[in-house]
């Protein structure tokens, strides 16, 4: 799988932020600011998970 | 400008109503609710991840198959939650229709004993792109549960819910912050 495949994150990732933050508040400048947070937040979990996989499968081949 | 922990009301007009209509479609609840920018957010983020993951997967990672314990499709269970636009596999697969508008989206692979080259041949074609297919239509699915919920119960944080059996007491708002115009507007009082 290659690098640029991971673009394919992209669209998901502002999705559900965008989403998960309509359920929680109802004026669009809580929205957004909500939405921003969680695609952070995702973006940065997602992150740490590809680095640890990706020094795990350096440390084993 | 108003602050996170304000109080703001939500005329949620027929709940039941919202709920059915969001299931149909993504964001139709809201817009009957006179919620626009919030359906809006809905129907272009839910039905537009649906709509990518069919353009990934070709249109054949939206079907309903239960033959058999390994071709029974589980992610159906997800996807057929973004409603109108996952229908067509329920009726071909309880019809046996062999195409949709002359192409074979929606319609289950063939099962020719206990194999289903048709399959194979899927996953060989498309590669990774079936299963990123699969798990996008699942996702905008799993999203509308979400938007379901939201049309029905009003969102999680800082709202009064109002519904049309509850007395009105206040001006219903949108999501964009005005007065909505719904039928039901009371003058506000709070």
């Amino acid at each position: 799988m290659s690098a640029a495949e991971l673009w394919y994150a992209l669209p998901l990732i502002v999705s559900v932020s965008l989403v998960y933050a309509a359920t929680r508040y109802e004026l669009m400048e809580f929205i957004i600011a909500h939405a921003i947070r969680t695609a952070v937040w995702l973006g940065g979990f997602m992150l740490i998970v590809t680095l640890v996989l990706w020094g795990l499968s350096a440390w084993l081949t | 400008m108003a602050k996170e922990n304000d109080e703001i009301v939500v005329n949620l007009r027929d709940p039941f109503i919202a709920g059915i209509l969001a299931w149909l479609l993504p964001g139709a609840g809201h817009w009957y609710q006179h919620r626009r920018a919030k359906a809006v957010i809905f129907f272009v983020c839910i039905f537009g991840t649906f709509m990518y993951g069919m353009f990934l997967g070709e249109g054949r990672v939206v079907y309903a198959q239960w033959e058999g314990p390994e071709f029974r499709r589980y992610p159906f269970i997800c996807q057929v939650a973004v409603g109108l636009p996952s229908l067509p596999a329920v009726v071909l697969a309880w019809s046996g229709g062999e195409s949709f508008f002359g192409t074979r989206w929606y319609v289950p692979p063939t099962i020719i004993g206990g194999k289903s080259p048709e399959l194979d041949d899927l996953h060989l074609r498309l590669n990774r792109r079936f299963e990123l297919g699969t798990v996008f239509t699942m996702i905008a699915g799993l999203l509308n549960v979400l938007a379901i919920y939201d049309a029905v119960c009003g969102p999680a944080y800082s709202v009064t819910r109002r519904s049309k059996k509850e007395g009105d007491d206040a001006a219903p708002t949108n999501s964009d912050g005005a007065e909505g115009d719904s039928p039901e507007k009371q003058p506000a009082n709070a």
